[in-house]
């Protein structure tokens, strides 16, 4: 019998996945003084970063050791938690804006998540992977799992476990309650506009509750 | 001392303070004296003190080692250096044995100049408010108006929570590690067994042992016993000693058996050596009547509202005495008070020992907080040459 590697339970919540063009486009997104919740915020440079640019101020959580301590030498208020645990640390709309960058793609309460960013904040912005990528879309029409530059991990083996397009997203906020403020597609750091559910690697949302 | 990460020789300095110090059970102590060990040097601006807080058993000696003198490193000599975590080439860090405790710091065992005998039982219970206001005082004889950090772990960690709410604008960071913000039903029923074993000693004699020229070491013993087993994890405790025998059999008698019996009995008799039974009573009541939300009818967010700090909090996920979900208490109601404030919480073996222990995480995290506060503070290295007695 052909050995499988296990797939490992204690994935970081936060793979890394380059090039972030989500980022800039967040930034434009985060009014300047807001209050900020970062969710899996890693090594904490993005909220550094909007700390420095739009004097922002709040927290990064995050889970893993490594990040912990690289958040605290970038300078921000980091918290580490298992966002699998939910915000419960956090009060009701203490934030004006929690921001979940490439991260929901690897979490199992997947709604939950999604419910408490309305619970905390006011505003919500979510970044992930595109599933329905044309590349995805080919290699499962040939008979294999994608493996690409964005998601580079086997079947198996991979901490990405809730995988969508825009429009399965779309549909689970509207399910829950939000409205969509803002939409952006992403291919290699360059705006897709064109036949973005296909060509997209990385879609952007902003968005807050319908009846806040 | 050829370790450079040592802060090398150290000698404690007693300080003596004639104005009088109201406590918290409404008694004076006209005067008192402090023991204190400073590592490092104090820049021009007096604004790279760090105060280290200890907590039940230790003292002043935090750091280095006393010349001639075997065994007789600081208690938290791993975290207090030249380079380390706690760097002394940067920071003029300040350990203070505290009030009511059996270091040289004036106690039970001093002599009350009222009477001319030793306090004993008479000695006023303190609590972590007047350690606080003792600390102040001192720092006002260092010339130290605010403190660029506040640190302790445990009890210790209590101090630097109080120095918060005590002196909001005396204090610019908290560092408050595997502490909670009141103990526990739980552990205040430890706390009171350990000082029963003490009280029901026939030693004891209410206290005024001294006086018959004898100490209550059983008892002390039986309390140190209690203690150790709830610093430690479960888990800790059965891959130090599972049920390893002392011998080759069981001995089917009053004996030890198990090498965990052993441990604890060594354990308990050292400490019964060294520590006062009367500063063991004090210092577990002090645990006990830890609460700033007890003013604030047990709102934790209200009560640290009055804190201005920047936190670092740090508890350990075996720490079943003093559970992360206690110092999450904390770093929740920091946040809904909307304070800087980071949080680690650290998966670490070893109970709540740990805290003293080595664990390159955990230092890594304290050292990062530092690195922040000197940044901060435009701190820039000193030379290394400048250790020992400062002030």
């Amino acid at each position: 019998m052909k050995n499988i590697t296990p797939v490992k339970k204690d994935f970081a919540p936060l793979p890394i996945i380059l090039p972030r063009a989500d980022l800039d486009l967040i930034e434009s997104w985060v009014p300047q003084g807001a209050r900020v919740l970062d969710l899996g915020c890693g090594d904490g440079s993005f909220l550094a970063r909007l700390m420095r640019n739009k004097n922002v101020t709040g927290y990064g959580v995050d889970i893993l050791d490594d990040n912990i301590q690289a958040s605290i030498k970038n300078g921000i208020n980091v918290i580490q938690q298992d966002l699998e645990a939910g915000l419960a640390m956090f009060d009701d709309h203490s934030f004006d804006v929690v921001i979940l960058s490439q991260t929901l793609q690897a979490m199992h309460n997947t709604e939950r998540i999604l419910k408490e960013i309305a619970r905390v904040g006011n505003e919500g912005i979510v970044s992930f992977p595109n599933f329905g990528h044309w590349y995805h879309v080919a290699s499962i029409a040939l008979g294999r799992m994608p493996v690409s530059k964005q998601m580079p991990y086997q079947w198996y083996d991979t901490p990405n476990i809730h995988l969508c397009t825009p429009k399965d997203f779309e549909a689970l906020i509207e399910q829950i309650g939000y409205t969509v403020l803002g939409k952006q597609l992403f291919l290699d750091g360059q705006v897709v506009e064109f036949l973005g559910h296909l060509r997209s690697t990385l879609a952007v949302y902003r968005f807050k509750p319908r009846f806040a | 001392m050829s370790n450079p990460q040592s802060v090398g020789f150290v000698t404690p300095t007693l300080y003596s303070f004639t104005e009088p110090i109201k406590l918290a059970c409404g008694l004076t102590l006209p005067s008192y004296d402090l023991m204190v060990e400073t590592y490092g040097t104090l820049n021009a601006d007096k604004s790279n003190a760090v105060l280290v807080c200890h907590a039940l058993n230790a003292s002043h000696h935090v750091a280095g080692e006393y010349e001639g003198q075997e065994r007789s490193t600081g208690w938290w000599d791993n975290m207090v250096g030249p380079g380390k975590s706690l760097d002394t080439n940067r920071f003029f860090v300040v350990g203070v044995n505290n009030l009511g405790s059996c270091f040289g710091s004036t106690g039970p065992m001093s002599i009350n100049p009222a009477t001319g005998q030793p306090y004993g039982a008479s000695f006023p219970f303190v609590t972590v408010e007047d350690w606080v206001e003792a600390q102040a005082r001192l720092a006002d004889r260092l010339g130290i108006q605010q403190f660029a950090a506040v640190m302790g772990g445990s009890l210790g960690g209590m101090q630097a929570l109080q120095w918060g709410l005590s002196y909001p604008d005396r204090v610019r960071h908290c560092l408050v590690i595997a502490s909670t913000p009141k103990l526990s039903t739980q552990n205040i029923a430890f706390n009171e067994v350990a000082r029963q074993s003490i009280v029901s000693d026939p030693d004891f004699h209410g206290g005024d042992y001294y006086a018959h020229g004898v100490i209550p070491k059983r008892g002390l013993k039986l309390a140190r016993m209690i203690g150790h087993i709830t610093y430690l994890s479960g888990d800790d405790m059965s891959e130090k000693f599972g049920r390893t025998l002392k011998g080759d059999d069981y001995n089917y008698g009053l004996d030890v058996d198990f090498q965990v019996e052993s441990y604890l009995r060594y354990q308990g008799e050292k400490f019964a050596e060294y520590f006062d039974a009367n500063t063991y009573i004090l210092i577990t009541k002090a645990l006990d009547y830890f609460d700033p939300a007890r003013h604030t009818g047990g709102d934790l967010t209200l009560a640290l509202a009055k804190a201005k700090a920047k936190f670092l909090l740090v508890s350990f996920t075996t720490d079943w005495r003093f559970a992360p979900e206690r110092t999450r208490e904390i770093v929740e109601a920091l946040m809904a008070n909307k304070r800087d404030v980071t949080y680690a919480e650290i998966d670490a073996p070893h109970g709540h020992d740990a805290f003293l222990l080595t664990d390159e995480r955990y230092l890594a995290v304290v050292e990062g907080y530092f690195e922040r506060i000197a940044t901060e503070l435009n701190a820039t290295p000193l030379n290394a040459n400048n250790v020992g007695e400062s002030a």
